[in-house]
C-alpha cells in the first residue's frame, strides 16, 4: 500500500498492536511500523515460559485482540494469528530514524531509506529505547549484534562482547562457558576495572580469565570494525584481531531524545517524567499521540485499551468514555452527595492546588492508583507513629493536626485545597502527628508511587510540596508553640541539598554556621579521636544538627556526614538565632538537647582513654553496619554470631510461616566483630523495590513493613532494584503434609522450605500454577507473636533492631556477651 | 486488622527494635534460672522439714509429689523438640523456651534426687534415675558447647556460605585440572586421586575430630616435586585447595560437635520416657 496513511502506529508492543487492530477493524488507512523482525519484542524478549500476567483484574479489556493471563508463546502466538487475521498492515525491520512535517502531512524516515507518509502518528515505542550503537567507523557492520538469545547456538567463532556491565559479562561468560563450542571469546573493557557490574559477575569473569577460558582486553576499545577483524585502540597502541561475531552491550538511549526530537514536551525535565498529553493522548506536537509505557502507563491491558481509545478519538468519536469510568464511579460512590464521575473529577482537580497543572488523562490515572475518603469531623484520619508514606490531599472541609502529643487539644489547622502527610512520603517515616478532621472532609490519599508520579510529572506540584514541606519540618522540629509566621524568614531562606553516600555535610573544624535538618535519608556524626575517626551518633531523618556551632559560635566539633542518599535542609544560623532570641522556650530546649549531645559525646571521648578497644570495636561495627545498609533501615534482622549455632531454625520457621518459602539467608551476608547482616529484607526508609514496580503491588503496611501483594507480575524488577538481594522470584509451593504426619508417619519433607525437586513435582501432580512471583520479608505482619525468624532463634542470636535504637555505643559495646 | 490491634503491635515492635543480644542463658535477666533455684530449695527444704514415715521414699506422699512434678517436667521439657518446629500458632519465643529448658532441667538433679529418698538399687526405677542424669549431663554438654562453639564457627567461616566453599573448591580443581596437563604419570595421578576425593569422605570419626588420614590431596602434595615451574604450580594450587578443605572441614567439625550430642541426648530421653513409663506403671501395679 503506498500513499498517504491516516495513521502511522510506531512500535508493535501491546499499545500498538491494539491500535493497529482497532485502525484495520474501522477500514482507516494505516501502518504498523515495528524495528525488529516480530512483533512485540518486549514480550518476545521474556524468557522462553515466563507467565504473564493480566492486571489489574477489574478493568475491561477494550481492544480488538484478546489478551488473558498465560504463557509467553501462547500470548504472541495467538496475536500473531490475529494480526493476520485482521489484514492489519503491518511492517517489519521498520526502525524510524525521523519523523518531519506535520498534521496531516507527517513524513516518516526509516533506516533503510524509505519514507512513510502519514497524517497522524500513534507512538507506542514503550521505554526500553534503542540499544547504545558502537561510535567507530564500521559501526553499520553486519558482524555486530546486540542481543544474544542463546549464547549455545555459536560454534568455532573469535567473537569480541565489546560492555563491561553485567549483560556483557554475562554474554561473555555463557559464550565461553562449553569448551566444546571451541569459540575465542574476546571481551573488551574502555576503563581498568568492572565497576559498573555485580562483584558476583566479576569474580567469575576474572576466574575464567585465569583459566584462559576468555581474553579480557582492559583500557581498550573499538576503532573500526573491518570484514573479519577488529581494530582495537590500546594503551600501548593500536592492535587488530580476528573477529567473526560481535556483541555490543554498551547500554541504552532512552526513547525521550527521539521523541522530543519532534518537538514534543516532557512535563519535566526529571528523568522519570512522561510527555505533555491531552485526554485525546495527543502530545504539544498536534497530530502525533503517545500512549502505552511512554504514556506512562506500563500494563499490557492498560496499554491495549488506550490503543483502541487513541484510535476511536482519531475516527472522530469526542464521547467515548475511558475504559476507566466504571472503576472510578465505583471508587467515588462512597463519598457523599451522589454526584457523577465528571463532577468529582472537577472538584479534585479544581479544589486541589497541587494537582492544578494536570490534564484530565493524568488526573484519571491519578485517581486510579489514589483512594478517595469521606471524614466525620473528629474523625481521626492517622495518628502518631502510625506508618504511612501516603499524602494526602483535602478537596473539600479542613483538617487539625495535633502538634503536642500530650495535649490533643492543641492543633493546627489545615485548609481546604492544602495537602498533609507529606513528610512520611518524603522521608519514608513514622507519622509525626495524629490528624482529626475538623469539619465533613473529602480527601484524596496518593500512594507513594501515585505521589512520587505527580511529583515527577508536575513541576508546579513539586514546589508547591516542596515548600509546605520545608516549613511543616521546621515547625515539627522546634516543636509546639511556634507559627507559621515565626519560621516563614527561615522557609524563605532555606535551602534544599542532595547529598551523596558518604559525603561530608559539616566539617569538624571548620566554621560555617548553618543549621541543617535530615529531610530524607540519615547521617553519621564522627570525631577525630587519637587520629582516628569515632563514630559517635546516628542521625535519622527528621533530626537536625549543626546549631552547637550557631548557638556558642565555637567551631564544629565533630564531622557529621550522609549515612546513605539523604537530602538536607540547610537553614542559615542567623536566622535561627533570630527565632531564639524571639522564643526563650524554644532557647531552652535548644539548650537542653544540645547539653544532651555534648554528655554523649564526651562519654565516648572519655572511654576512648580508658577503653580505647571497646571505643574502637564499636565504632567500626557501627560503620560495618552502615556499610551494609543499616542507615536506610527502618526494621533489620542481625545475627550475633557469637550464639549463632548455624541451626537454620530462623529459616525454617520463616518457610513455615508463609506458604512454605524462606524470605532469608542466614549464612549469605557481610559479618564483622561476630554482627552478621544475613540476606533479608532491611525494609528500607525508602524501599528500592518499589521503584519501577509496573502494577504497584509493593507497599507498606500498617506496622511499617514493606510487603509485595497479589497484583504481583513477577515481572522481577524488584528483585533487580534491591541493593541487598533479599527478593527471590518463585512459585507458590504446594502444601505440606502435616508436623504430625511428618513426625510419626514420616511423610512429606518435614519443618522448613521444601527442596525445589519436592516442590516442582508435587505442584505437578497438584495442578498448581507454576507462575513464579516475588517472594520477600513481610516481619510476618498478622502473625501473632511477630517475626518468626527472631521468634525460632534457640539461643538468642537472632535480633530484629532498628538503626537508631541499635547504633548507640550501649548496644554496640557494653551490652554485647 | 483494626487500628487497635495495630497499635500494640507497634509497642511490641519497638521494644523488640530496642533489644539487646542476649543469650538464653541471660534471658530476661536469668528468670528461669530463679525460677529453677526456687524450686530445687522449696524441694530441698521440704524434704529437710516434712517428716516423712518411716523414712524419706519415692512411695510418700512427699516422694509422690516430687515425683509428679519431675515426671510433669520431664514431659514438658521433651516437648522442646515439637515447640522448635512448630514456631506458629501462638506468640512462642524459642529462646525463652529453651532458657526454661536448661535451668528447669537443672532442677531435676534436685528434685529426681530427692524422690528417690536416695535410694539406689538394681531395678527399673534406679535406670530411670541413672537415665535422668545421663540426658542432663549430655544437655550439659550441649550448653558448653552453644556458648563457646559459636564464635569459632563464625571465625572460620571467614563470611563464606557452605555453598561458596564448595564452589571455591570446585574453582580451585578446575585450574588443577588444567594445570596438572604438562605433570608425568606418577604425579598427574596423585593430583587426579586428590581431585576424584569427595571433600566429606571420611566418616563420622573424621567429621568429629578433623583428622582425614586417607585424605588424597595431603598425599598429592607430599609426592610433588618442586623441580619445574608446572611442578610449583600444581603444588601451590595443591596447598590452596588443602587450605579450602581445612576450612570446609572445619566448618563440619564445629557443626557435628554442636549437633552430636543431640543424637544422645534424644535417645536417652526416650530411653528415659520408657523406663519412666515402666518406673509408674509398676509403682502403681505395686500400690
Amino acid at each position: 500500500m503506498t500513499g498517504i496513511f491516516r495513521v502511522a502506529i510506531i512500535g508493535s508492543g501491546p499499545a500498538g498492536l491494539s491500535a493497529a487492530a482497532h485502525a484495520a477493524a474501522l477500514g482507516l488507512a494505516h501502518i504498523l511500523l515495528e524495528k525488529t523482525d516480530h512483533l512485540s519484542d518486549t514480550i518476545f524478549k521474556y524468557q522462553k515460559g515466563k507467565h504473564v500476567m493480566a492486571t489489574p483484574a477489574n478493568l475491561v479489556l477494550r481492544s480488538d485482540i484478546d489478551f488473558e493471563a498465560g504463557k509467553r508463546e501462547t500470548i504472541l502466538g495467538r496475536w500473531d494469528e490475529q494480526i493476520a487475521a485482521r489484514k492489519v498492515n503491518v511492517k517489519l525491520n521498520a526502525e524510524v530514524l525521523k519523523v518531519e512535517g506535520h498534521k496531516g502531512a507527517f513524513r516518516i524516515a526509516l533506516r533503510s531509506g524509505e519514507v512513510v507518509d502519514a497524517e497522524a502518528i500513534v507512538l507506542a515505542i514503550g521505554t526500553q529505547g534503542n540499544p547504545n550503537r558502537l561510535r567507530c567507523p564500521g559501526a553499520d557492520s553486519p558482524l555486530i549484534q546486540y542481543q544474544l538469545d542463546d549464547p549455545g547456538e555459536y560454534f568455532d567463532e573469535h567473537i569480541t562482547v565489546i560492555g563491561s556491565g553485567d549483560a556483557g559479562i554475562e554474554n561473555a561468560l555463557g559464550l565461553a562457558a562449553d569448551p566444546a563450542q571451541r569459540n575465542v571469546v574476546t571481551i573488551l573493557n574502555r576503563s581498568a576495572d568492572f565497576a559498573r557490574a555485580k562483584a558476583a559477575n566479576v569474580a567469575l569473569l576474572e576466574e575464567a580469565e585465569r583459566d584462559g577460558r576468555l581474553i579480557v582486553r582492559r583500557e581498550t576499545e573499538p576503532a573500526e570494525v573491518r570484514t573479519r577483524e577488529l581494530l582495537l585502540n590500546t594503551r600501548d597502541g593500536q592492535e587488530t584481531i580476528r573477529c567473526d561475531r560481535i556483541i555490543a552491550r554498551t547500554g541504552s538511549q532512552p526513547p525521550r531524545g527521539f521523541v522530543e526530537a519532534m518537538g514534543v514536551e516532557f512535563s519535566s525535565p526529571e528523568p522519570g517524567s512522561f510527555p505533555k498529553l491531552s485526554p485525546e493522548f495527543e502530545t504539544t506536537t498536534p497530530g502525533i499521540h503517545v500512549i502505552g509505557a511512554l504514556a506512562g502507563y506500563p500494563l499490557i491491558k492498560h496499554c491495549m485499551n488506550q490503543g483502541y481509545d487513541v484510535i476511536e478519538f482519531l475516527a472522530g468519536n469526542r464521547d467515548l468514555k475511558p475504559a476507566d469510568e466504571p472503576l472510578l464511579a465505583e471508587k467515588f460512590a462512597q463519598l457523599p452527595g451522589n454526584r457523577s464521575v465528571a463532577e468529582w473529577l472537577d472538584i479534585f482537580g479544581r479544589n486541589i492546588v497541587v494537582l492544578g497543572d494536570l490534564s484530565v488523562l493524568q488526573l484519571r490515572e491519578l485517581m486510579l492508583d489514589s483512594a478517595v475518603h469521606a471524614y466525620q469531623p473528629g474523625e481521626v484520619i492517622f495518628r502518631r507513629n502510625d506508618p504511612g508514606s501516603s499524602m494526602f490531599a483535602i478537596a473539600e472541609g479542613s483538617v487539625a493536626v495535633e502538634v503536642n502529643p500530650n495535649d490533643p487539644s492543641i492543633t493546627v489547622g489545615i485548609e481546604q485545597g492544602s495537602i498533609f502527610g507529606e513528610v512520611g512520603l518524603i522521608s519514608g517515616r513514622r507519622r509525626g502527628a495524629t490528624v482529626r478532621a475538623a469539619e465533613p472532609v473529602v480527601a484524596l490519599e496518593l500512594p507513594r508511587m501515585a505521589a512520587l508520579k505527580l511529583l515527577a510529572t508536575s513541576p508546579g506540584a513539586a514546589r508547591a510540596v516542596n515548600s509546605i514541606a520545608i516549613e511543616r519540618q521546621l515547625l515539627q522540629m522546634f516543636g509546639a508553640g511556634l507559627t507559621r509566621a515565626d519560621v516563614a524568614p527561615l522557609v524563605e531562606n532555606a535551602e534544599l541539598k542532595s547529598v551523596r553516600a558518604g559525603q561530608v555535610v559539616v566539617a569538624e573544624g571548620a566554621d560555617d554556621k548553618d543549621i541543617y535538618i535530615i529531610r530524607s535519608g540519615s547521617m553519621i556524626v564522627e570525631k577525630q579521636v587519637g587520629g582516628r575517626p569515632v563514630f559517635l551518633s546516628y542521625l535519622p531523618a527528621g533530626s537536625y544538627f549543626g546549631e552547637m556551632a550557631v548557638i556558642d559560635g565555637s567551631p564544629r566539633t565533630a564531622t557529621v556526614k550522609a549515612a546513605i542518599k539523604s537530602e538536607v535542609i540547610r537553614v542559615p544560623g542567623d536566622g535561627f538565632l533570630a527565632l531564639l532570641e524571639q522564643n526563650p522556650g524554644l532557647r531552652d530546649k535548644a539548650l537542653q538537647q544540645m547539653s544532651a549531645r555534648r554528655a554523649t559525646n564526651a562519654f565516648i571521648e572519655s572511654r576512648k582513654g580508658e577503653f580505647s578497644g571497646a571505643v574502637d570495636l564499636y565504632s567500626q561495627t557501627a560503620q560495618f553496619l552502615v556499610d551494609n545498609g543499616i542507615g536506610e533501615a527502618t526494621d533489620v534482622l542481625l545475627i550475633d554470631e557469637k550464639l549463632c549455632i548455624g541451626c537454620d531454625n530462623c529459616e525454617r520457621a520463616c518457610a513455615d510461616s508463609h506458604e512454605g518459602l524462606s524470605r532469608l539467608d542466614r549464612e549469605a551476608g557481610r559479618t564483622y566483630a561476630h554482627l552478621h547482616v544475613p540476606t533479608s529484607c532491611r525494609h528500607c526508609e525508602h524501599p528500592h523495590c518499589m521503584a519501577d514496580c509496573p502494577p504497584n503491588a509493593i507497599r507498606r503496611g500498617p506496622d511499617g513493613e514493606v510487603f509485595i501483594d497479589e497484583t504481583c507480575i513477577g515481572c522481577g524488577n524488584c528483585q533487580r532494584n534491591c541493593p541487598y538481594g533479599v527478593i527471590r522470584m518463585d512459585a507458590k509451593p504446594p502444601k505440606k503434609p502435616s508436623l504430625l504426619q511428618w513426625m510419626l508417619l514420616g511423610k512429606g519433607p518435614g519443618p522448613g522450605e521444601a527442596p525445589y525437586g519436592w516442590r516442582k513435582s508435587e505442584a505437578k501432580k497438584q495442578g498448581l500454577p507454576e507462575a513464579k512471583l516475588a517472594v520477600k520479608c513481610d516481619m510476618c505482619a498478622g502473625i501473632d507473636g511477630g517475626p518468626a525468624c527472631v521468634r525460632a532463634c534457640p539461643t538468642g542470636a537472632a535480633i530484629r533492631v532498628s538503626p537508631e535504637r541499635f547504633l548507640t555505643y550501649t548496644k554496640l559495646a557494653e551490652d554485647t556477651q | 486488622m483494626t487500628a487497635g490491634a495495630s497499635r500494640s503491635r507497634f509497642r511490641e515492635d519497638e521494644t523488640r527494635r530496642d533489644s539487646d543480644h542476649v543469650s538464653f542463658l541471660r534471658h530476661k535477666r536469668f528468670r528461669w534460672a530463679w525460677a529453677a533455684l526456687a524450686l530445687s530449695l522449696a524441694a530441698a527444704a521440704g524434704y529437710a522439714l516434712i517428716d516423712q514415715d518411716p523414712r524419706p521414699n519415692g512411695g510418700s506422699w512427699y516422694g509422690y509429689t516430687l515425683g509428679t512434678i519431675g515426671l510433669g517436667l520431664i514431659l514438658w521439657l521433651s516437648l522442646l523438640g515439637v515447640r522448635k518446629r512448630r514456631i506458629n500458632p501462638g506468640a512462642w519465643s524459642l529462646k525463652a523456651w529453651t532458657s526454661a529448658h536448661v535451668y528447669l532441667g537443672l532442677s531435676l538433679v534436685v528434685v529426681g534426687t530427692l524422690h528417690t529418698g536416695f535410694q539406689i538399687g538394681w531395678n527399673v526405677h534406679s535406670l530411670a534415675y541413672v537415665l535422668m542424669l545421663l540426658v542432663i549431663a549430655t544437655g550439659v554438654y550441649g550448653v558448653v558447647a552453644y556458648t563457646t562453639l559459636p564464635a569459632r564457627l563464625s571465625d572460620n567461616r571467614r563470611e563464606m556460605t557452605r555453598a561458596q566453599m564448595l564452589d571455591a573448591l570446585t574453582a580451585i580443581d578446575r585450574q588443577l585440572d588444567g594445570a596438572a596437563q604438562p605433570l608425568a604419570r606418577g604425579e598427574a595421578d596423585l593430583v587426579l586421586a586428590a581431585l576424584r576425593q569427595s571433600p566429606f569422605a571420611g566418616g563420622a570419626l573424621a567429621r568429629l575430630t578433623g583428622r582425614y588420614p586417607a585424605c588424597q590431596t595431603a598425599r598429592a602434595l607430599a609426592g610433588m616435586d618442586t623441580a619445574s615451574e608446572a611442578q610449583q604450580r600444581v603444588r601451590a594450587l595443591l596447598e590452596k585447595r588443602a587450605a579450602q578443605l581445612a576450612q570446609i572441614r572445619g566448618a563440619l567439625r564445629i557443626q557435628a560437635a554442636l549437633e552430636v550430642w543431640l543424637f544422645l541426648h534424644i535417645t536417652l530421653t526416650i530411653a528415659l520416657i520408657a523406663a519412666l513409663s515402666a518406673h509408674v506403671i509398676s509403682v502403681f501395679y505395686y500400690w
